[in-house]
């Protein structure tokens, strides 16, 4: 079967799509973009966390063809995503919103939103791969909820597994990412 | 053409100042935050087709036939593999014993074993293929204990074994046995006021990596193949692949993938061969990527143990001496068993001085699911039984548990059952101070103004408590870890480094074949040659078998050992870049002759702090490379008999102090903090030591409270290959994890460093158990403790 | 397999009826995880999240007509005072993720024991609105759970809506996992007080074949709070009573000995749900006396 649907803001068409293929393979094998990890396919991890319609879900568990004509936000469209949403609010004092000269080899000076700047200076990514699904939920929390508690953190993070960190540091980004996006408001 | 989501080499600019001793951040960390760092699954290659595996779905069979030929007739199917298609008279693989089937030949030995491999287009025809593949199986009884292994008509899990441990076992079913023997239990003991026994069991985890393993094979125009692949040591996957094709080691070609964890379960081969084969049959790309499920089939556990200790003690707190028997489950393979049972035997006594040992660990073959490598080796058991015998004895001895451990601490010179000494610093009863004295967390968190905060309480979400039954408790342990591979290995380690002028700045390259697997040593290994060769942009090669092996990433070692080649490197090359100094400039100036001379800044400096020339002067039209391997100091093999020998390389020390609060009526656990002091030697990056330890310690935490692959007894079946029933730690369930790090230099390791990653994964898991032993009263000598162990409901009704 | 995409109701009526054998999904919480590991190869898949009205709910009178697709956490968000038991189960659910798409609908569809849902919904009261080409017909909770994993849906019916009473007091959930978030329940327990007809319900998740209520229990709780004067005095209820209450409960259930737990186990952690259940339900119900008398 086809399906159409918008994937961070582009219109995106797949083909010849298994009717029991998920949102995540159609994500990963079909549109090129890999960024949403594959790690229980059962709903159990968050790894495969994407936006529907802008609230975040498994895409593991969502058929292909329920996405027909729907909006998606995968990890790789985080940046811009956060960005019109500060640019919404007239908060443009992001640290990292300026995009500088992109280093193809390490991705340095690419845009980022401000919850992925906040990992990368937090320590809170190893090996990296709960990492996409986290920064999705977290920054749909940090839109809800701007000063989260800790206990609040913990609640909404509660679907995405991590094996390396201890969570301690994605605790310290988020809190970062918190106190950054309360000064810059 | 190549295969899409190869890794480039990864550069940090000039932003990047940090050498060692700094919390530089992550090379990887923005590719890794925008979803374009590319994992072994996100692979893919033009017309590239898909690889599935048949397991086994019995755990001990005879296999009376397969028939293949329905799969094969499936359109878009392109290859179907039976152990009769292998290429060569090398059949079998083994990362010391070459034990383990590519494919069932004539038996599958546990549950989940492959036995067929099929490519097609799409993975769904290569499901649908792998399901018409017929397997008639003719069931064995199976082993799955001790009793079971030994019994006097045991079936031999493996029959005429040749392997170089067959020798000295006192049973076919026993894969290895190590005693170790140290001055005369028989007499000590005779001076015990109090002697404790227990009888332990911990039961099997799993490493539980979140990015399954996966890879894509290539076949390459001159009858080779490219492998990308998420591995922890690519050379030795290397050694064991190329025979199995028939392959020359050079036409097999290894490109390290982005690694979604390890912690020991990528030490084996897993879909490696299988890919390589298809790929070679078909002329295509094949790429496999397990699900979930196969996961938890496709890789080693870390063995469950039955330990049995005596400790004795005199009526002032002294340890007398220590009797163990620790059994360890290896499964059906060898994996990485013997190794594991040199740990759990020279490590059975814990941090502390016993004098009089006597010592027994073994493993088993059996049908369950084979058991390896996982952070801790074998260490981690033992831990988690003799830290119970220590409060044991202090609570008999009316002492206090932390006080009658630091009595006994082991320190520097102190000499370990194996007859080694302990020769650098061994600061336990420091780091049980130190873990001691940070400030409690305050009570009752979970009271607030608008009532009880479920999500802090014992249940969490489920509401299960608003304080009713719940009791705290506080619980201490401590732990030894050996850092690097033992028993006479030869552990080494491979680097290269170049140093050249690229647009007219220095630059330094460092190409080695260690495994990123996440801890972040790409970020350690470039701020070593920031601090060794003075530059500020270093590039990191990716990980490949176009150099030398740089060794497993485990057993806490790429620091130290890769750490240390590349420190070797450097030097070397910083030699090279002076003479070419000396050669150009030495009559500018009398201290290119006379000076001890650095790089510092991109410039040669003397060790006055004078510069003498820039970098990119000196080595204007020239560049340096030098590629050195480097070794830690040698180590000994353990005697068959009596475990002596120098073994280890080095040691490392945790302890930890958990806060618990258990609702004592329905068993639920919260750990509400889980303190560590650690000695790192040299803190390298600050930072990364803290996500070591942190991570660490919170998979010791779900070995206490959640953890274990369930194994059927009756069938040797896995009972719960999911993440719905093998449950790791949530955000929700992990405590703040202060940690005081420590740091004593080790005169024998580069920078004096300590290998960090292991050890705080061994007493993490005992301080948790001891704390919940002090809220409840009750023994409890299995890990991980379950609800109805804690409410005494573990029987069955009727 | 067939992949249809009703774009209402009556679409998604009649392409059932066409093919009984049709697996709806809607969060794909259950049928997504066994189609992606190889359990389940429905001839057709139908997607209902193009049915709007099955994500509305109503507030009525007496009940709540909840659309078999709102999401769990539009229920723990909007029906907190209307439905508090299930909005407590609602929470309790799986994951965030999850609990943004999945609904009653899917518990109830896949009606396993261990749904997070039924408890919460035998407590309260409910009817479960089902319909076919044929007709609309409300099933009773009590009469829903037909077996391990079945339910009262004919082949060709579809579930709608779930009617759920209107709390008339106050209702707690509480269920048992082996970790502080995301897990399956190894048991759970809802309890409604029903003040207005001076009856208590309970529901009990994971402990037998299917959901249950413990009827023995509650026949006992209402005679003994009757005999006491209690819904009148506003008196504690009676420690003795309360174990009696929580030692039915434990005899109502039928557990099995699984991976996640023991049948002794579940037996014993119902007992203890049930008396905190109460307990917290029961002063809630006092504090909600001496308020209202206090207003008086």
């Amino acid at each position: 079967m086809r399906v159409n649907f918008t994937v961070n803001g582009r219109p995106q068409e797949a083909d010849d799509v298994w009717e029991g293929e998920s949102l995540l393979y159609v994500l990963r094998e079909r549109l090129g973009l890999p960024g949403s990890k594959n790690a229980c396919e059962q709903g159990e991890c968050g790894s495969c966390t994407v936006r529907l319609d802008g609230v975040p879900v498994c895409s593991c568990l969502v058929a292909a063809g329920q996405v027909e004509g729907r909006e998606v936000v995968t990890v790789e469209g985080l940046a811009d995503y956060a960005g019109q949403r500060s640019c919404g609010t007239g908060d443009r004092t992001s640290p990292s919103g300026t995009a500088r000269d992109t280093d193809s080899q390490t991705g340095e000076g690419t845009r980022l939103a401000p919850i992925q700047q906040a990992f990368i200076d937090a320590g809170a990514v190893q090996c990296g791969f709960c990492t996409p699904g986290l920064l999705v939920a977290a920054d749909e929390m940090l839109e809800r909820n701007p000063d989260p508690t800790d206990a609040d953190i913990r609640e909404a993070l509660s679907g995405n597994l991590c094996r390396c960190t201890g969570y301690e540091k994605i605790m310290d980004a988020v809190r970062l990412a918190a106190a950054r996006q309360s000064e810059g408001a | 053409m190549a295969a899409n989501g190869a890794p480039t080499k990864i550069t940090q600019g000039s932003q990047t100042k940090g050498g060692i001793g700094e919390s530089t951040l992550r090379p990887d960390g923005t590719l890794k935050v925008t979803g374009e760092f590319a994992y072994s699954s996100d692979m893919w290659h033009e017309d590239m087709l898909w690889g599935q595996i048949l397991r086994s779905t019995v755990a001990h069979a005879q296999i009376v036939s397969i028939d293949t030929s329905e799969a094969l007739a499936l359109p878009g199917v392109h290859a179907v593999l039976t152990y009769d298609d292998l290429p060569t008279d090398v059949k079998h693989y083994g990362l010391e014993i070459r034990d383990t089937p590519v494919l069932a030949h004539g038996k599958v030995r546990h549950h989940g074993e492959p036995v067929a491999i099929v490519a097609a287009d799409h993975p769904e025809t290569a499901r649908r293929a792998a399901a018409k593949i017929k397997v008639d199986y003719r069931e064995l009884p199976v082993i799955t204990d001790e009793a079971s292994a030994t019994a006097p008509d045991a079936v031999l899990v493996h029959e005429n074994r040749e392997d170089h441990h067959a020798g000295h076992v006192p049973h076919p079913n026993i894969l290895h046995r190590q005693p170790i023997v140290r001055g005369d239990v028989a007499r000590a003991r005779a001076r015990a006021d109090v002697i404790v026994e227990g009888e332990y069991t911990f039961g099997m985890q799993d490493q539980a990596f979140l990015g399954p393993e996966s890879g894509l094979a290539v076949p390459e125009e001159d009858g080779g193949v490219h492998l990308y692949i998420a591995t922890q040591w690519l050379h030795s996957d290397l050694r064991q692949i190329a025979p199995v094709l028939g392959l020359p080691e050079d036409k097999v070609r290894m490109t390290l993938s982005g690694v979604g964890g390890a912690f020991g379960g990528r030490e084996d081969l897993s879909m490696q061969i299988h890919a390589c084969l298809l790929a070679l049959r078909t002329g295509k790309p094949v790429k496999i990527v397990y699900n979930r499920f196969e996961s938890f089939f496709g890789h080693v556990h870390r063995h469950p143990a039955k330990l049995h200790y005596e400790h004795g003690a005199t009526r002032d707190g002294k340890l007398t001496h220590m009797k163990c028997r620790i059994v360890l489950d290896g499964g059906a393979y060898a994996s990485a068993s013997p190794a594991v049972v040199g740990n759990a035997s020279s490590l059975s006594v814990g941090p502390y001085v016993i004098d009089d040992v006597d010592i027994e660990a073994l493993a088993l073959y059996t049908n369950n699911p084979p058991c390896g490598a996982m952070r801790g080796f074998g260490a981690v058991q033992a831990c988690f039984a003799y830290e119970a015998q220590m409060d044991k004895l202090a609570a008999r001895l009316g002492m206090d548990p932390v006080e009658f451990r630091q009595l006994n601490a082991m320190e520097q010179g102190t000499v370990m059952p194996t007859g080694q000494p302990v020769d650098s610093p061994a600061p336990v009863a420091e780091l049980l101070r130190r873990v001691k004295a940070m400030p409690m967390p305050p009570e009752r968190q979970w009271e607030s103004s608008e009532g009880a905060d479920v999500r802090q309480l014992p249940g969490g979400l489920s509401n299960t408590t608003h304080g009713e039954g719940v009791v705290r408790g506080v619980g201490y342990a401590v732990g030894i870890k050996n850092v690097g591979f033992s028993e006479g290995f030869d552990d080494y380690s491979t680097a290269r480094v170049r140093m050249e002028v690229v647009g007219g700045e220095p630059v330094v390259t460092v190409h080695t074949a260690m495994a990123e697997v996440g801890q972040g040593g790409v970020t350690v290994h470039a701020q070593i040659a920031r601090t060794e060769l003075g530059v500020t942009q270093v590039t990191i090669n990716p990980a490949d078998t176009r150099v030398g092996s740089a060794g497993s990433t485990s057993a806490s070692r790429q620091t130290y050992v890769t750490g240390g080649a590349i420190r070797h490197a450097c030097e070397l090359v910083r030699e090279k870049v002076l003479e070419i100094g000396r050669r150009k400039f030495g009559s500018h100036h009398p201290a290119w002759a006379t000076a001890e001379l650095l790089l510092e800044g991109g410039k040669v400096v003397t060790d006055g702090g004078e510069a003498l020339a820039d970098l990119a002067d000196v080595l204007e039209g020239e560049s340096v490379e030098v590629e050195e391997e480097w070794r830690h100091r040698p180590t000994e093999p353990f005697h068959p008999r009596t475990g002596q020998g120098n073994g280890h390389v080095q040691y490392s020390f945790a302890a930890h102090r958990a806060v618990v609060e258990v609702d004592t009526e329905l068993g639920l656990v919260k750990v509400i903090e889980l303190a560590c002091a650690q000695d790192v030697g040299k803190a390298l990056n600050p930072l990364s030591v803290l996500g070591q330890i942190q991570g660490g310690t919170t998979q010791g935490l779900g070995m206490a409270v959640m953890e274990e692959i369930v194994v059927d007894p009756k069938t040797a079946k896995v009972k719960n290959p999911s993440f719905t029933d093998y449950l790791i730690p949530t955000i929700l369930d992990t405590p703040t994890i202060p940690v005081d790090v420590l740091e004593l230099a080790d005169e024998h390791a580069p920078y004096g460093l300590r290998g960090v990653g292991e050890a705080p994964t061994l007493s993490s898991t005992p301080a948790v158990l001891a704390a919940i032993r002090d809220a409840t009263g009750l023994e409890l000598n299995r890990t991980p403790v379950r609800p109805e162990h804690l409410t005494g409901t573990r029987r069955s009704e009727g | 397999m067939d992949f249809l995409r009703p774009a209402s109701w009556e679409e998604a009526l009649a392409a059932k009826a066409e093919h009984p054998t049709a697996v709806p999904i809607a969060g794909g919480t259950d049928v997504m995880v066994e189609i992606n590991f190889d359990h389940r190869r429905p001839e057709y898949l139908m997607d209902l999240n193009r049915v709007g009205d099955l994500f509305e709910w109503e507030v009525g009178a007496e009940s709540v007509r909840l659309g078999a697709s709102v999401p769990y956490t539009r229920i723990m968000e909007n029906l907190r005072a209307e439905l508090p038991g299930l909005a407590l189960a609602s929470h309790t659910v799986a994951s965030p993720q999850i609990r943004n798409r999945g609904g009653v609908g899917g518990n109830l569809g896949t009606a396993s024991p261990a749904g997070d849902a039924h408890p919460a919904l035998l407590a309260a009261g409910a009817e479960v609105e089902v319909e076919s080409v044929r007709g609309s017909r409300r099933i009773p909770i009590d009469e829903f759970y037909t077996g391990v994993k079945r339910n009262a849906l004919a082949a060709d019916e579809l579930i709608r809506a779930v009617h759920v009473r209107k709390a008339d007091g106050p209702q707690q959930f509480s269920k048992v996992g082996t970790r502080n978030a995301m897990v399956i329940a190894v048991c759970a327990f809802g309890l409604a007080l029903h003040p207005q007809t001076r009856t208590v319900r309970t529901g009990i998740g994971s402990a037998a074949p299917t959901p249950v209520r413990a009827k023995v229990a509650e026949e006992f709780l209402n005679a003994a709070l009757e005999e006491g004067g209690f819904w009148d005095n506003g008196k504690i209820v009676t420690p003795s009573v309360a174990q009696r209450f929580a030692d039915l409960c434990s005899a109502a259930c039928n557990p099995i000995d699984d991976v996640r737990g023991t049948a002794s186990y579940r037996r014993h952690a119902v007992g203890v749900m049930a008396r905190r259940t109460l307990t917290w339900t029961w002063e809630s119900y006092r504090g909600a006396r001496r308020i209202t008398e206090g207003a008086a």
